[in-house]
């Protein structure tokens, strides 16, 4: 490998300075004994230990989770049926204009995406709470799920399928014994991202959420609002902490092929 | 048993296999011979399952196939890189067939014990296809399609992907296995050696049509046209009118003539076609002046068994011959730009009317 030039490396460090430099902030004043933010009182875990007599938010938390749960699933086996729909069945008519909207939300503002979704709720008079933000985050994450399994499905081996199917296998059993195992490293990676986008998932939310469905991304926010806690720095500390796990595990996953594994040897 | 009548299948506008007919009988080994291109795997997966035919029948047991899916047919294939399921190991991939079958497990255990024994994979049960060589891929891809004991076994280029040395002990243990197990093989490829020592009978393919189908004797010694000649080993053709006799042909090198009657009006344009190896090569010419061209040699090809001589004949064409070297000749020895005689038997020459 070619080594660093001053330049490549100054450019390296201010990249990553400017992208993680707030966080590790963020990390280090939760850890802050202080109940002024900005004012450093020397090392504590005292907001963590504030964090779990902090009921409504310990609720959002755990809404948070479920709905995080509830929308990954629900995004994984949308989104990898439409990956699975676009790769395997040829050239149908539209395919191209299908596979590009997919990307739609991947792209369109998030104002947007939970605006529009408002609207339908409205326009249909459901009754706004934890399922229509369930709805709403599964609508946003099966795009990503469905571009993460895409990737894997474009060079998947055809011949297996055909070759289960041969040996008398039905399309579905072909589905669930050999397709679905290899891809799997693929879907759980999916899963993961949808899992955590759903995770610090705002806007949407705020667009989409009821009474009794106050998420821990919306807990804070308005928390912060009157003013910013400490405390609140630790909550944050520990998202970060979560997304952050899922995040990695997703592109380790994403990377990781039982077919291709010890291919090198041949 | 196997039987395909009229069927055509066209990708866009290119028709891949066309108004094809075909009788596979039972237990025989057929191959499907042709150059890359000439629709030979198309056929293969129209009998599969995995193409549909724009017309035309396939007949198993005098059943139509058409209605039947993929995974219903009482066949199977072998797939030229044998896809084997990565994630399984080898005894999973051979019990899988058997698995869809809804055998128990007891049965199946048996069964594939059986067919592991047959292909010699008995300690390579517990591995993964990536950890096994060429070899043992392609005996778990036909273990776990004979494990099904299917009416008609398809193989696709089954020895393209091995070396040269396995591949040649790869066929002989392949014409051994379907002897024993009496099963019918449809094999594809497009080395024609290979289809001359497995086949029983090979259906020689060109642009999706069957040009002739004969025993590998009755392709090599009697092909039916020139393309069928010049693609199955190699042929020197001589062009000429049928004289009236029927026996000779007037070319451009002289009267030429065949031990077989030709069937071709006198007059007409037929071709005189004799294999390289067929030909001799003398320094004096031949007593009797018959089928006799002299020629001089352009350069020699030594392949150790045998010699290729590429010669520049009195019409200005080329001609090859091949001799072995048996070593205990007591002729001269022929080197390039030597004047030679060219001669052939009668009986050694075969007359194409196409």
């Amino acid at each position: 490998m070619r080594k660093l030039s001053a330049f490549n490396l100054m450019a390296l460090l201010l990249g990553f300075a400017f992208l993680y430099l707030p966080i590790v902030i963020l990390v280090i004043y939760s850890f802050n004994a202080s109940s002024l933010v900005a004012v450093w009182g020397g090392w504590s875990t005292h907001w963590y230990a504030e964090l779990a007599k902090d009921a409504p938010l310990i609720d959002a938390a755990f809404i948070s989770i479920r709905l995080a749960l509830v929308s990954a699933t629900a995004a994984t086996i949308l989104g990898t049926c439409a990956a699975v729909a676009l790769t395997r069945y040829g050239r149908f008519h539209g395919r191209s204009l299908l596979g590009a909207m997919i990307y739609a939300s991947l792209v369109l503002p998030d104002i947007i995406t939970g605006l529009s979704l408002l609207l339908v709720f409205v326009a249909f008079s459901i009754d706004r709470g934890f399922w229509t933000v369930a709805v709403a985050h599964t609508t946003l994450a099966m795009c990503f799920v469905a571009v993460v399994v895409q990737a894997r499905l474009i060079d998947f081996d055809m011949e297996l399928e055909e070759a289960a199917m041969d040996l008398g296998a039905t399309p579905l059993r072909t589905f669930v014994a050999v397709t679905l195992p290899l891809i799997l490293p693929a879907v759980a990676a999916g899963w993961l991202l949808a899992f955590a986008l759903s995770l610090d998932d705002l806007v949407i939310a705020s667009f989409t959420t009821g009474p009794g469905a106050t998420t821990l991304p919306i807990r804070i926010y308005s928390a912060v609002r009157l003013g910013v806690k400490p405390e609140m720095n630790a909550v944050c500390s520990i998202m970060v902490g979560v997304v952050g796990i899922a995040v990695i595990a997703a592109s380790l996953l994403a990377k990781f092929n039982p077919a291709r594994r010890k291919r090198a040897q041949f | 048993m196997l039987r395909v009548e009229g069927l055509s299948k066209r990708f866009d506008t290119v028709a891949a296999v066309d108004h094809l007919s075909l009788d596979v009988y039972q237990g025989e080994f057929f191959a499907l011979l042709g150059p890359s291109g000439c629709g030979k795997t198309t056929l293969l997966r129209l009998i599969a399952g995995f193409e549909r035919a724009n017309a035309g029948r396939i007949l198993l047991d005098g059943i139509d196939l058409a209605a039947v899916p993929p995974y219903r047919r009482p066949v199977n294939m072998m797939f030229q890189n044998y896809a084997l399921f990565p994630h399984l190991n080898v005894e999973a991939n051979i019990a899988f067939g058997l698995k869809q079958e809804g055998l128990s497990r007891d049965e199946i255990a048996q069964r594939v014990a059986d067919i592991m024994a047959l292909v010699k994979l008995e300690t390579f049960g517990r591995r993964r296809p990536h950890e096994l060589s060429g070899g043992q891929r392609q005996r778990v891809a036909l273990a776990r399609c004979l494990v099904k004991r299917p009416r008609v076994l398809l193989l696709d280029e089954p020895l393209a992907a091995l070396d040269r040395k396995l591949r040649d002990e790869t066929r002989f243990e392949l014409m051994a296995l379907q002897r024993r197990l009496g099963l019918t093989f449809v094999i594809v490829t497009h080395d024609q050696s290979e289809a001359m020592i497995v086949a029983d009978r090979i259906g020689v393919m060109d642009r999706g049509r069957l040009v002739q189908v004969a025993s590998p004797v009755e392709i090599y010694e009697r092909p039916n046209c020139r393309w069928v000649a010049d693609f199955v080993g190699n042929v020197n053709l001589f062009e000429g009118r049928l004289g009236d006799d029927g026996t000779s042909v007037e070319s451009a090198t002289g009267r030429l003539r065949v031990a077989a009657k030709i069937d071709a009006e006198p007059g007409a344009w037929v071709w005189v076609a004799v294999r390289p190896e067929k030909v001799r090569i003398t320094h004096e010419p031949p007593p009797d002046l018959e089928n006799c061209v002299a020629g001089t040699v352009v350069d020699i090809g030594y392949l150790g068994d045998l010699s290729i001589y590429n010669l520049l004949i009195s019409d200005g064409s080329r001609m090859k011959a091949a001799i072995a070297n048996s070593g205990h000749s007591t002729e001269r020895t022929i080197r390039p730009e030597e004047q030679v005689w060219l001669s052939f038997l009668p009986e050694a020459a075969t007359a194409l009317t196409r």
